[in-house]
Parts: structure tokens; sequence; C-alpha cells
């Protein structure tokens, strides 16, 4: 089921890639906020929804879980370096899996941490702990998504991206019905009825919430799986 | 009945085709890569030769279980090659496209290759194949530091390891210098005589000749021909042709060249020469100079109207 030696390359692989790299300290840039907000005495109040909810659960977690989403698997069918790892006697279960364990882990790492911090800025160790497990339950399934858009598009960065910016953000706020198949939403909930604080506000009912981001998960996973079985690999020329 | 069984060795020595590909097409689309190949191979060396765009990937491709026949099938050592991870534990493939993590050693490409193979030693595997292909002198240098022949050698490493009996090899020989395609045409051999099944492609056709006795001509994404190289060549060099010749008398020379057999008809221009149509290349070739030095006649231009490869492979069609 995971195989330690795709596990390392990958890792390597992904902290190797620029793109990667550059957006690294992306979620230290909420923690930073924070505190220049908190320091200049504004209300927490007053700054954990633009700063917390519409800067680090809408934009970072979701554009660093499409950036390694990504990066575990697209990257390598670009370069062209998954044929070796397809020409191997291994079930494409275990592949999909051990990217995916890469991906979700270090994606919940760096931002799950980052989040905490700005919690624990705003006064409240109970919002650090929901953006905690937020971010991890987001990490899920929003790598599950990005991981099988690798292997179901050729342009999985891009169409990742319309996911977050036009489906989330824009339909999100506009149509409010859209919001029981966005991610964001789910990971909204999850922190507020942990935080349960005034300091954030749902949409979502919890139920739902989890349901939902389990069916993006195992969906996404096995979707992607079910693809990379049947995974064309193209010559140079075509 | 009982006879018959009777007669029959106890042990039926298998005859064994190592890749079979039966009726196969692909396309995509509107676009047809190959049409209706039918090959097998058994143990040795085999190339698989065509110009440029003929399909030759598309066959490797799919004997690697890297695509889908749209019509046929493909098996590797008895199993379908597509969607069946199992048939790479007896199957080892080098695609063109020279793609690696450069990050990675020589070293640690080809022990992660071993260790995907889930082999019981997987570094003395790793060692036994970068010996095979002479890199251990290199291997612990990051992969991106390689020249192209030298990752090529560690690419065929990786995908011998596991010492599969049936190794794939896509233009294995681009970017070799002249020692290192020595070195890997022995290989070839040596994998080819040891009983493994070895198919490569390549559009030189020298390259074929040096290390494969079979051959698989792929034209168009049909089977143009196969069989014995030496038969092969033989229908290369006794194939029509046309030569434009330019002598200091043309009109004695055209009279002379008619008295051949292996002249089918000249063309006489004052402005141009001669526009000869030889039945056979190969006569032809052997019986001017002879002629012109009986003759007295200066020959002093001889071109090939039409030399190209892409030609020769099209004749190739017609004959079959």
């Amino acid at each position: 089921m995971f195989n330690p030696t795709i596990a390392r390359i990958t890792t390597r692989a992904l902290f190797g890639r620029l793109r990667f790299l550059l957006l690294l300290p992306l979620p230290l840039l909420v923690v930073g906020l924070a505190l220049l907000t908190q320091a200049t005495g504004v209300d927490p109040s007053d700054w954990v929804t633009p700063v917390i909810v519409a800067i680090g659960l809408t934009v970072v977690l979701p554009v660093l879980a499409l950036i390694i989403g990504t990066g575990v698997l697209g990257s390598e069918v670009d370069d062209g370096t998954l044929a070796h790892i397809l020409a191997k006697p291994l079930p494409r279960r275990e592949i999909v899996l051990t990217k995916l364990v890469v991906a979700v882990g270090v994606t919940a790492v760096t931002t799950g941490l980052p989040l905490a911090l700005t919690g624990l800025i705003a006064g409240s160790p109970a919002l650090a702990g929901g953006l905690a497990v937020g971010a991890v339950v987001g990490s899920l399934a929003y790598c599950s998504l990005f991981t099988a858009l690798s292997v179901l598009t050729r342009l999985p960065v891009l169409i990742g991206l319309a996911y977050i910016l036009i489906w989330e953000t824009l339909a999100g706020n506009l149509l409010t019905g859209t919001r029981v198949l966005s991610i964001d939403q789910y990971v909204l909930t999850v922190v507020d009825r942990i935080a349960h604080s005034t300091l954030i506000s749902s949409n979502v009912s919890l139920a739902v919430s989890l349901s939902m981001a389990f069916v993006f998960t195992a969906g996404f996973t096995l979707l992607g799986i079910d693809r990379l079985r049947s995974f064309s690999v193209k010559g140079e020329t075509s | 009945m009982t006879t018959i069984a009777e007669s029959t060795p106890a042990v039926a020595p298998v005859t064994a085709t190592a890749v079979e590909v039966r009726d196969v097409s692909k396309w995509y689309g509107n676009v047809v890569a190959v049409n209706n190949i039918t090959m097998s191979l058994g143990a040795g060396v085999t190339g698989l030769l065509g110009p440029n765009g003929a399909g030759k990937t598309t066959v490797l491709h799919m004997m690697a279980g890297f695509l889908a026949p749209s019509r046929g099938e493909v098996l590797v050592g008895g199993q379908p090659a597509w969607r069946n991870p199992n048939v790479y534990s007896g199957l080892g493939i080098v695609v063109e496209r020279e793609a690696v993590h450069g990050f990675l050693t020589g070293w640690d490409f080809v022990l992660a290759s071993a260790k995907l193979q889930r082999l019981p030693d997987p570094v003395a595997a790793a060692r036994r194949a970068i010996e095979l292909v002479d890199m251990a002198e290199p291997q612990n240098r990051r992969m991106s530091t390689y020249s192209k022949g030298m990752r090529q050698r560690m690419r065929v490493a990786a995908a011998l390891v596991h010492d599969p009996a049936v190794l794939l090899l896509d233009e294995p020989f681009n970017g070799m210098d002249p020692r290192q395609r020595m070195h890997m045409m022995e290989l070839l051999h040596a994998m080819g005589d040891a009983g493994r099944t070895v198919l490569f492609s390549s559009h030189i056709l020298e390259e074929v000749e040096q290390i494969s006795g079979t051959v698989q001509v792929i034209v168009a994404g049909r089977l143009a021909a196969s069989g014995d190289f030496r038969t092969i060549r033989r229908l290369m060099t006794h194939r029509p042709h046309v030569f434009t010749v330019r002598s200091n008398d043309d009109r004695r020379l055209a009279v002379a060249l008619m008295a051949q057999e292996s002249v089918a008809s000249v063309d006489l221009d004052p402005k141009t020469g001669l526009t000869v149509k030889a039945s056979d290349y190969g006569t032809f070739t052997h019986v001017l100079p002879k002629i012109a030095l009986a003759e007295k006649i200066r020959v002093q231009r001889l071109v090939p109207a039409d030399e190209s490869l892409e030609s020769v492979f099209a004749y190739l069609v017609g004959a079959q």
C-alpha cells in the first residue's frame, strides 16, 4: 500500500521544484499579517475573517495543495519520469496512495502549523486546534482532487486553479447552492465547530461537511487509481 | 485418440514466443498510427526499423503496456501487456524520452529500480546491472551531470536490473559516441545470445545491420517486411532505381546501356544527360563502370535520383 522508495523520490523531487519552493513561504505571510494586525491593536474579531478565513483558508490552503497535489504526480507526467515507475510490477493503487500520503503530509504540515499559529495569535487555542484539524481535512480532500486531476487531464494546474478561483471563490459567494460542493466550506465548518468561537462562522452543516469531504477524498483517490491503470504514455513525437 | 496422446512427448517443447502482436492497430481519432500489424518475437536480437514517424514508438509502447491497442492484442510472456503491471517482472523498457530525476545519482536510480522490482537483493542486482553497462566509475555522480550517452546507459541498467526475459529499447543509440555504441551493441548481442528477447528500434539501417539478425520493418504504420536481415538487405539492393548519368558521350553510353539486362529504359536529354531506369540497383552500379571502361567513355557524374531511406522503405512496402 505504501512504497517507501516512491515516497522518498517523490518528496525529494517536490522539494527540488522551484514552483513549490516559491510558494512555501505563502503560509508565513498569513502569520506575518496576523502578527502585524494584532500588534497594531486591531481586535481579533475584526481581523480573523479577512486574514485567516479569506486569505489562509480560501487561498493559501487550496493553492498550496494544488501545487503539491499536482507536484507529486502531474510533474512526473509532464517530464516523462513517470514511465520509470509505471514500468514496475507495482499495483497502481500503491503508486497513487504513496504519492497521496506524501502530498497530504506535506500540505497538512506546511499549512496546518502556520494556521494554528495564527489561531494562537488571535488568542484562541481552540481556534488553533480547529485550524490544524481543518488543514488536515482540507489537505486530504484537495490533494486527492488535484492528484487525480494530474492523470485525468494534461492541464491539472489550470483546471485546479479554475476550481479554486471560479468555483469556490466566485460561485461560492454568489450562488450559495454551490457551497455544498466546495471543499473550503467543509474546512470552514470543521474549523468553526472545533473553535467554538464567535470569531468564525460557517454555512454548511458538520454532517454534510464531513461526509462530503470523505466523498471527495475517496472518490478522487479511486478515480486517480483507475486512470493510472489505463494511463497512456505518450512518445516524444505524438 | 490414445495413440496420439502417447506419441507426443511427455514434456512438449514450448515454442517460446516472448512477445506476440496479433492484428494490432492503433489510431488516434482519424489518424492511424499502426495498421494491422502481426509479429512474434523470440529469443535473440530483433531490430525494429523504419523512418521517423512510422509508428515504431507506438508499437514499442503497446508491447510495454504503455498504450492500449485500438484493435488486436499484444501478449508479453503469454499475458496481455495492457492494464497488467505483472508483465513488468519479466519486461524491461528504455523509452526514447530520456527523462530522469536529475537529483538522483546513477546508483540511486538503478537501486530504486531494483527495489521497485522487489528483488531479494537489490544492492547486488544494481551493482551487476551498472557493471554491465560499464558505468561503475561515475555511478555516484548526479544524473544531471551525465552526458546523453551516460544517461542512456544508466537507463538501460535500470531497465535490465531485474534480468528481464524481454528488453525493449526505443532508439537506444541516439546520442551515443561510437565507442559507447559499440559497447551497447555488444551488450545487446550478449543478452540475445543468452536467450533473452531484445527488441530495439532505429531509423538507421547500419545500426540494425550491425546487431540484429532479424528485422521488422515498419513504414507508415504497416509492417513492410520482416525476417532475416540479409534477405531484406538483398531486397533493398535489388530494387529498381533511377540514376542520372552525365558523360563525355551520352549517346554512345545510352546505346551500350540499353544492351544491359539490368537497364529498363534510358532517356536522353542533351541538357541534363541520361536518365537511366535500372531494374536492379546492385547489378547496374556494378555494370556501369565496366561499360564505361570498355567503351572508353568518361562518366562525369552518377547521381542516384532518390536515395532517401524513405524511398527504400517505400519500395519494401510495394515488394510485399
